[in-house]
């Protein structure tokens, strides 16, 4: 079976290369769906896989970028990106990334750098699972109230609205992004992609996970606006790392490659998958896979804090990790093969008739 | 007045970059030097000891390469994946936006 194992040139390690396409597939699905770098589930998985932690997180970020390019450029094609709410979100991302990083040189300093970082994460996480859940619940409230008065809900319509009124504070330059359908002042993009990019800075993430939901909840983002205009970013910020972690050394191009043939196809299912599923749908299952990330989270911080249970700690991490991502994955496949035939299908009936 | 406010919101965007990246690079400057990892070229032949020995000469033509190559890949792919897609039969060109 040594056919299985191929040779990294710069770490030296034996890797199972069918678990690098599979793990590039899963990610390539997860990421073209909800709009994310998909850190939090491929680095532990390369880390599994054999990779040490140094070339796990490179070779992450360097797959990252390449995959997050394929989604973009598919979402591109559906209209999914605003190209220049993701250029004026660059701005407020690399300076809230920089204050971040800055913080956490500072926490450093006083010793408190790894409790701060974790149990924020472990806040952040806990609030955006309630903010998609609340939002989820307020619409279906909408909804019953509005079959009980025999109307018809907007189908734009949403269940928390906060967009709305940050949308109406008009300081100048007030701007008008098309594909987003959406005018608002450049500040409140700019403002809010700083906190994300601040967030993402201390915490060390890419992002993703914070910023899609802000796109619709604090912007005004419509669902499938937020994924695609999301891997803009992610593809940007992605090259950015892969350039920094490659010249640092870090990055197995070979690991990468063979990732990116399986998330080739795995991004075409997510993104074509949004088509079939309405906004509500996918906000819903990121939903989950927040609660998913939250649960991977808290059992590492069990581990270090009872180093004597990780015996069963980390394995079931492991487990936690693989089976959201496989669960996930199946689900999103699932509903794009399902649209998919129901389009075909559709479309054999009004040739025939 | 457009293009003026434009003007304006990219001047405070920048003087709001420099004094977040000013210390970053100072302290750039004092760090120390990462470990040296070395890659072993003796197992490897052709292109993989071609790529390894680039990474021992020099990181920063092996950033350079990297940087080149993960977009250049992942647009063929992108490509590649979109032309198979395309024999399916389903539009890939539009969709509803709805939020439910």
């Amino acid at each position: 079976m040594d056919w299985l194992y191929i040779l990294m040139p710069i770490s030296g390690v034996s890797i199972f290369w069918p678990g690098l396409i599979i793990l590039g597939l899963g990610v390539g699905i997860i990421g073209g769906f909800f709009g994310l770098g998909g850190a939090w589930m491929v680095t532990p998985g390369l880390n599994i896989l054999g990779f040490p932690m140094a070339f796990a997180i490179g070779t992450d970020v360097a797959q990252m970028a390449g995959k997050s390019l394929i989604s973009t450029m598919r979402h591109g094609k559906f209209g999914n990106v605003d190209y220049l709410l993701g250029i004026t979100m660059l701005i407020g991302t690399v300076v809230g990334v920089e204050i971040g990083a800055q913080m956490v040189i500072w926490l450093e300093r006083i010793g408190s750098v790894d409790k701060v970082v974790r149990w924020l994460y472990v806040v952040l996480l806990i609030l955006l699972a309630w903010l998609v859940f609340h939002d989820v619940w307020l619409r279906r409230k909408k909804e019953r109230e509005a079959a009980a008065e025999n109307r018809e809900l907007d189908k734009h319509a949403t269940g928390v609205d906060w967009a709305t009124r940050l949308q109406a504070i008009r300081i100048p330059p007030v701007v008008h992004y098309k594909h987003a359908d959406i005018t608002c002042s450049a500040w409140l993009p700019i403002i809010v992609s700083l906190f994300t990019g601040w967030l993402a800075g201390i915490l060390g993430i890419g992002g993703g996970l914070i910023r899609m939901p802000a796109l619709v909840y604090l912007v005004g983002c419509p669902t499938h606006l937020a994924v695609g205009t999301d891997l803009f970013e992610v593809a940007i910020s992605g090259l950015y790392g892969t350039a920094s972690y490659a010249y640092k050394g870090r990055v197995e191009l070979m690991a990468a490659l063979i990732m990116l043939c399986g998330a080739a196809i795995g991004a075409q299912i997510g993104v074509v998958a949004t088509k079939y599923v309405k906004g509500y749908g996918i906000r819903f299952v990121f939903g989950l896979a927040v609660l998913g990330c939250l649960m991977s989270v808290v059992l590492k911080l069990l581990q270090a804090e009872f180093p004597s249970q990780g015996w069963w700690l980390s394995p079931l991490a492991v487990i936690e990790v693989l089976g959201f991502v496989s669960a996930i994955s199946i689900y999103i496949a699932v509903r794009m093969v399902q649209g998919a035939k129901a389009e075909l299908a559709a479309k054999k009936r009004q040739a025939a008739g | 007045m457009g293009k003026l406010s434009r003007i304006w919101t990219w001047m405070i965007g920048l003087a709001l970059m420099l004094p977040a990246l000013a210390p970053s690079l100072a302290l750039a400057a004092k760090k120390k030097a990462d470990v040296v990892i070395v890659a072993d070229t003796r197992k490897l032949d052709g292109i993989l000891y071609w790529w390894a020995e680039m990474y021992n000469e020099s990181h920063f033509l092996f950033a350079i390469m990297t940087m080149i190559i993960i977009p250049l890949v992942g647009c063929v792919l992108g490509w590649l994946a979109d032309i198979v897609m395309s024999h399916i039969g389903i539009d890939l060109k539009h969709r509803e936006i709805a939020e439910k």
